[in-house]
């Protein structure tokens, strides 16, 4: 599988994060490398505390690396915008839905215009329209892991980092937050990669899915996912989907050894 | 069975009264008022002992005609109105200035912890020595005494900001203003507005020791008057008007938590 560059939207080579404190120096990422290509949606799973966020983070550029590159070559003059989810919604809970979703456009000096629409448009999106003026401390966990999307989405992002979005939400809300994901990624086109500790949501929703080992993380499993779309629950039970997950649970049980 | 209906009235009629908050305070005033009265005329004291609740009416309305009240009353709301602006900007610049650096707040504690162990009635008459019996002194004396809740409370109100939100600011490429603006003004606000509530019922406290110290106008002053012609019926006029204006500093921001915090759930219910 070759592409050309301007077909990848991203790519990290050699990756190396270590973070230093008093007590000496901690290897986190350990020359990790992989690119996506534009529009893919890729899954990471690894065990708890192994670095899968630390290598979101590195990508989002809130961590200086300590080796390797992350590249986005299809992006406008080398760079893109990419939007950070996180396992928590992490919204301002002085603002209402609305001004939540409104953040980012804010903080970007858009003309108030615009700012009003797009909100809109991002509200219609996630589909909480009544709730606008509603406080975060009145949204349902699903609820408000949606805004968490939406403030992310507002932004236009090239690239969508998700940090297990759905960790916190129980499982039915969890495999109808799949479902919601990927009807909006369908609707508007996006790379997006997605932190996930849940093998069978990986494989649901994902191109492909990338195993990290446990720290410093390595990675030792690329496997490409060739189920069709749009995904729908039955796939759940395709040989195809089983044999994934049992090739994935494999990988997982044999890199826990050391644990984390 | 007759008696259901009589006893349903009485706690609807004892329900309204403890739900209409101005008709309680009302009550408790007038009920103050009158123990007040019945000890003055049991006791039977003389009126520079205690004066009797008409006797301190009669002096305020003596007192408000002539203008006398009016004079020393707004020279003390002078100087605590300075005394907040100074004091509350100092303050919170300082305590934004200590939640960037860690080591200067290392540095800085012990004095600030020192300082505040220091009784303001013991600094005063020092201030007003170096500053003179004016209004400067005054206005400092009352900075002091609100510097210090007001810092803390911006200091720990700033340092608590969720780490989880900062990081939301970081991800969306949001500058420090824009982190101040957004994110650590509206999180520190209300634990910043608890000390604000602090430092002004303080501030009344703060003028009113300086004028004690030295001074030609202030309510202080005025009881310093009076307490020397054992005018006490005066020194009560004073002592009321200062309870009132601490009072209304307090309301004031009270009044102000309440609009700027109304996002907090558990105010709604109040």
């Amino acid at each position: 599988m070759t592409l050309s560059p301007s077909e990848i939207a991203l790519q990290v080579s050699d990756l190396e994060v270590s973070f230093v404190d008093s007590d000496g120096s901690l290897e986190v990422l350990d020359k990790i490398s992989f690119s996506i290509a534009r529009n893919a949606f890729v899954c990471i799973v690894g065990p708890s505390g192994g670095g899968k966020s630390t290598l979101l983070r590195a990508v989002a550029g809130l961590i200086q690396p300590k080796g390797g590159k992350v590249l986005f070559p299809g992006g406008s003059e080398g760079k893109a915008l990419t939007g950070l989810v996180f396992q928590k919604p992490n919204l301002l809970p002085w603002r209402t839905l609305r001004d939540n979703i409104s953040l980012p456009l804010e903080i970007d000096h858009r003309p108030d215009a615009e700012i009003s629409s797009l909100t809109q448009e991002m509200i219609h999106l996630v589909g909480l329209e009544g709730f606008e003026k509603a406080y975060p401390h009145d949204l349902s966990g699903g609820m408000a892991q949606r805004v968490a999307i939406a403030r992310c989405l507002v932004q236009d992002p090239e690239i969508l980092l998700l940090d297990e979005p759905f960790g916190q939400l129980d499982a039915l809300t969890r495999e109808r937050m799949g479902d919601e994901l990927l009807r909006i990624w369908n609707e508007r086109r996006k790379t997006v990669l997605m932190v996930t500790h849940s093998i069978s949501e990986a494989i649901f929703l994902a191109d492909r899915v990338l195993v990290l080992t446990c720290r410093p993380a390595r990675l030792i499993m690329d496997l490409p996912i060739t189920l069709p779309r749009p995904r729908t629950d039955a796939m759940r039970y395709l040989p195809e989907f089983i044999e994934a997950a049992r090739l994935l649970h494999e990988q997982l049980k044999g890199s826990n050894l050391p644990v984390c | 069975m007759n008696e259901t209906p009589f006893s349903a009235i009485k706690i609807g009629f004892w329900q309204r009264l403890s739900r209409n908050r101005l008709l309680l305070l009302l009550l408790s005033l007038l009920l103050f008022l009158l123990i007040w009265q019945v000890l003055v005329i049991v006791l039977n004291l003389p009126g520079f002992i205690l004066p009797s609740p008409a006797e301190v009416g009669k002096k305020f309305i003596d007192v408000f005609r002539t203008g006398l009240l009016w004079r020393h009353f707004s020279a003390t709301l002078g100087e605590i109105l300075l005394g907040l602006l100074f004091g509350i900007s100092a303050a919170t610049l300082l305590g934004y200035a200590l939640s960037k650096s860690p080591l200067a707040e290392r540095l800085l504690s012990p004095f600030l912890v020192g300082s505040q162990s220091i009784p303001m009635a013991a600094v005063a008459p020092l201030l007003v020595i170096w500053f003179g019996p004016g209004l400067l002194s005054k206005v400092l004396i009352c900075s002091l005494t609100v510097f210090f809740p007001v810092l803390v409370n911006t200091l720990v109100g700033l340092r608590d900001v969720s780490p989880d939100l900062r990081e939301v600011m970081r991800s969306l490429r949001a500058t420090p203003a824009q982190t101040l603006r957004h994110l650590e003004i509206p999180a520190a606000l209300p634990v910043f507005l608890g000390g604000l509530r602090v430092g002004a019922s303080l501030s009344v406290i703060g003028a009113i020791v300086g004028e004690l110290v030295a001074s030609d106008r202030g309510l202080g002053f005025l009881i310093n008057v009076g307490r020397g012609q054992y005018d006490t019926a005066l020194v009560f006029v004073a002592v009321i008007c200062l309870v009132v204006l601490a009072a209304s500093l307090y309301g004031l921001v009270l009044l102000l938590e309440n609009k700027v915090l109304s996002w907090q759930t558990w105010r709604k219910e109040v």
